[in-house]
């Protein structure tokens, strides 16, 4: 076996997540589950990683808001792996914002940080649990 | 997270595939062979992308297989350096923080890392970072089966393929010693630890890292 190109290009969660869900889909289809001693580690991957994946907000995301994020994203000077993080991890602090983007404080003003998470906020989406508490709130209101 | 790694490997499909489809009974091997798996020096192989290419496919004498050369694209657990990832805390011990994600597990944050000031709790068997404020120090556990946030600051491959057997360098004994030294000798060999293929080291001595309880209002 020979390895062509390590990093031949950089995934998000979400399109990993995209892949093995249709893969489930794809096997569930096919019905038979022949030779199981040998897809025993695939299924054992697969199940861990979309169990790590769903918990996560990208798996909510769809490619319109990637391909939405992106385009809105190119007018800010992001390398490509703090778009990716950005994308992956969707940051709502500050805190969050200066972790995943190098010399953040040299590079952005407190107000365009402030301005990017709320792009952030409006183009991805998020936890569906920490949303719900606010709109109860303001149906009691 | 993860990677697209292009690569090329001959695939040997038995006749009693013949029937399938070359491209799913090709999958199917490759995934076989790779999913859940370290290459060295590329990571953990999660599963197959896309196959680019099929070369044409060759029946050797001696073996009615088919072998057929195949390039195709996989996807790889393998984050770039200083990437912010979150995982759980398996377990504490005086070598680190271990921390694990599910799909991998060898994620270790060694005591250097860990915010300062830090502590390891010897009853409990759990790291604390001592974290003072105006109103006096609190300790913070950082218990089993809390979600973390950390950096990864380094990686370590391990070739664990296997070695041949071990050359005895012990001089021939006597007959009334030799079978001392060969009950030995097996001994030795089931005391070797077993080292992970791929090992991940973290950081959390950063503001923004370490238990998520920490940081969220």
């Amino acid at each position: 076996m020979e390895v062509k190109n390590a990093n031949a290009a950089m995934l998000s969660n979400y399109e990993v997540f995209r892949l093995l869900t249709d893969l489930k889909e794809q096997k569930k289809d096919s019905g038979k589950s022949k030779h199981s001693a040998g897809q025993q580690n695939l299924n054992t991957i697969m199940y861990e990683t979309l169990k790590y994946l769903s918990k996560t907000p990208s798996s909510r995301q769809r490619p319109e808001m990637v391909q939405a994020f992106l385009s809105t994203m190119r007018d800010h000077k992001l390398t490509k792996a703090e778009k990716l993080q950005l994308l992956n991890h969707r940051p709502q602090t500050a805190v969050e914002m200066q972790l995943m983007v190098e010399e953040s404080e040299e590079r952005f003003s407190e107000e365009q940080i402030e301005e990017l998470i709320q792009t952030i906020s409006q183009l991805l989406p998020g936890d569906p649990e920490q949303e719900v508490p606010a709109n109860a709130g303001a149906e009691m209101a | 997270m993860f990677v697209l790694v292009e690569m090329v490997d001959t695939v040997r499909i038995p006749p009693w595939s013949f029937q399938r489809q070359l491209n799913e009974a090709v999958s199917e091997e490759l995934n076989k062979k790779l999913a859940n798996k370290v290459v060295y020096n590329v990571g953990l192989c999660i599963c197959l992308y896309d196959i680019t290419k099929l070369e044409d496919s060759y029946i050797f004498p001696g073996d009615g297989a088919s072998h057929t050369k195949v390039h195709f694209r996989y996807v790889v657990f393998h984050p770039f350096l200083d990437e912010i990832l979150v995982g759980k805390i398996k377990y504490c011990s005086q070598e680190g923080v271990h921390v694990t994600m599910g799909f991998f597990d060898d994620i270790l944050i060694p005591p250097e890392s860990l915010q300062q000031p830090t502590k390891f709790d010897e009853a409990e068997q759990v790291w604390l970072w001592e974290y003072e404020t105006d109103e006096g120090a609190h300790d913070l556990y950082m218990d089993q089966g809390e979600e973390i946030r950390f950096r990864v600051s380094d990686e370590l491959f391990l070739d664990t393929s296997p070695t041949g057997p071990k050359i005895d360098e012990t001089p021939p004994a006597q007959p009334g010693q030799s079978a001392a030294a060969a009950a030995a000798a097996p001994a030795q060999d089931t005391n070797e630890k077993k080292f992970a293929p791929y090992t991940l080291i973290g950081t959390i001595s950063e503001p923004g890292l370490g238990l998520l309880s920490w940081w969220n209002n």
